[in-house]
């Protein structure tokens, strides 16, 4: 009875205490078409405490848009006998395809490393599940070296100074994708930290999809390779022979 | 002009990738090399995944091709016998780069086969041609001409059994030699993005022997069935083509290739041959240089 009753407390004070996030995405969903040059997402919401008042505490947002993961093989150079070779490599399963981070204050004084661990908080913390055994050191570095790249190419962003608080209420970021973002669905997660401690936390989806042409032309090249490969021909050549008549004659 | 590309996935500026069809389609018309050489080692530079710079290349090539192999064969210049024999080394060359392209990216060292490949051959063969064109130069400049070597196929050309008369070429050599040629060129260009052109001509020049006048529409006739092949053999297992960057490609280049084909009969060749030396070797240097000095990007990645 009296467990029942603290647990009881401890609910209510939970439910008393945490705030509620109401995240919203500008655009749910992003056509990849002609003249597709990449694109900015605002990622923006209110916090609020239950009561529907405005939650009127310290808080920090952290926004993570994540795309589609998938499995890699990270190859590294070395330089052996003068020349540059691939001589180390690493296999991961979940290497997110798109990763960016945008958090009011810089990560590392919003939370603990744990923390940012659990909750895949800025780049050192992606999961990436490597395949087979690697010992730590090597993980760490060759995870550094895909940040790396993926940062070079923007694909890996952080911004520790991206999401703007407005009354404790009001939060937004604004996230670019490149043209090169891979297609499927994003998740844009959202977490309210107090503390130290993640109190709220929330997903919302984007789909990133090839429309039209694009869609088409994709497609068409892993269906029907064949005709595919015979199309990119006829037209290589019908250009080169129209080419060629029309300077005959000019 | 941004152009998106739906199998490289990106967008580029249309108007950039057109300029550059354009510049290697003036060098195809102009030495009746595809100029793929230049292709893919820039289309990679911009930012394109090296196997669709190399595969959308090959279609490209194709295009620039065609209309030499229609400007030369008007002329005469193509043996068709000839160029049947390296079509068939070609093809088979194609097939075995195909496998080579597999196995060493399963080993993870195809980038690294060709910097190496790109820097041996465009070296050695730039160098040469730098060479050669110096010398014609300065005996032109001095007005004693060099004494015409007399043409001949390499001894061991010779040596091949199954002799066939190839009338165009003037020769009477094993089929078996430029069936060889024909394999490694087909390698060098699943494996390159290449078409072959700027190895061949020297190779038909100076390893078989053929006439000058057929040296050229020749080549490119080879070039034009190789490259067709490259494209549906990525076609088939890379799924790598990009029809839309090809296009672009090719509004450049078989307008290139006309007006470099115009240019070729107003400059002096050997002035020419210096340029496409000289061409050829910063791509070599620049090669060299991310093989030595420091590699663009020490991590690489691929799909699993």
């Amino acid at each position: 009875m009296k467990g029942l009753f603290a647990l009881l407390c401890l609910v209510m004070l939970g439910a008393a205490r945490d705030p509620i996030l109401v995240p919203e995405v500008s655009q749910h969903e992003v056509e990849v078409r002609q003249g597709f040059t990449g694109t900015e997402l605002l990622l923006f919401g209110a916090i609020l405490d239950p009561q529907g008042t405005r939650a009127g505490r310290d808080y920090d947002i952290v926004v993570v848009l994540k795309g589609p993961t998938q499995s890699i093989t990270l190859r590294e150079k070395q330089k052996h006998a003068g020349i540059w070779i691939n001589a180390a490599s690493a296999q991961f399963r979940s290497a997110p395809s798109f990763y960016a981070v945008a958090s009011s204050r810089p990560i590392d004084q919003i939370v603990d490393a744990r923390t940012a661990a659990i909750y895949e908080l800025g780049l050192p913390f992606i999961q990436l599940s490597p395949i087979g055994t690697i010992d730590p050191d090597r993980q760490v570095r060759f995870a550094a070296g895909l940040a790396g790249m993926m940062t070079d190419g923007k694909l890996y962003q952080e911004n520790p100074h991206g999401v703007t608080l407005s009354e404790q209420v009001l939060y937004q970021a604004r996230i670019a994708l490149p043209s090169n973002v891979q297609t499927g669905t994003y998740t844009a997660e959202t977490f309210a930290i107090s503390k130290g401690r993640v109190v709220a936390s929330a997903i919302a989806r984007v789909q990133v999809e090839k429309r039209g042409f694009e869609r088409a032309i994709a497609e068409f090249a892993l269906q029907y390779a064949f005709f595919y490969g015979m199309v990119a021909v006829a037209i290589s050549i019908a250009m080169g022979w129209l080419a060629g008549r029309i300077f005959t004659y000019v | 002009m941004d152009v998106y590309l739906p199998i490289a996935n990106l967008a580029v500026n249309g108007l950039f990738i057109v300029a550059l069809g354009g510049l290697t389609g003036v060098l195809s018309g102009v030495f009746g090399v595809g100029g793929g050489f230049l292709t893919t080692p820039l289309l990679i530079f911009y930012g394109i995944p090296p196997t669709v710079a190399a595969a959308s290349a090959a279609s490209q090539v194709t295009g620039a091709s065609v209309s030499g192999v229609f400007a030369h064969s008007r002329r005469g210049g193509v043996d068709y016998q000839m160029g049947g024999v390296l079509v068939l080394g070609g093809v088979l060359g194609t097939g075995i780069g195909a496998l080579l392209f597999r196995m060493l990216s399963a080993l993870g060292q195809i980038d690294t086969v060709i910097s190496v490949l790109y820097v041996v051959l465009l070296g050695s063969i730039g160098g040469f041609m730098a060479r050669d064109s110096v010398r014609e130069i300065r005996a032109h400049a001095s007005g004693v001409p060099i004494a015409a070597s007399k043409r001949r196929h390499h001894p061991l050309v010779a040596n091949l059994p199954l002799r066939w008369r190839f009338y165009r070429s003037g020769l009477y050599i094993s089929p078996l030699a430029p069936f060889l040629l024909g394999v490694v060129t087909g390698i060098v260009t699943m494996l390159m993005g290449i078409g072959g052109g700027f190895m061949m001509v020297p190779a038909m020049l100076y390893i078989l022997g053929m006439s000058a006048g057929v040296v050229v529409g020749t080549s490119l006739f080879q070039i034009m069935f190789v490259t067709m092949a490259t494209t549906m053999m990525h076609a088939l297992t890379t799924h790598a083509v990009d029809m839309v960057l090809a296009v672009l490609l090719l509004l450049g280049s078989v307008t290139g290739a006309q007006v470099g084909a115009r240019l070729a009969l107003s400059v002096r060749p050997e002035r020419l041959r210096l340029a496409l030396a000289a061409i050829v070797l910063v791509v070599a240097f620049r090669m060299a240089l991310g093989l030595t000095y420091r590699p663009d990007a020490i991590y690489t990645m691929t799909p699993l």
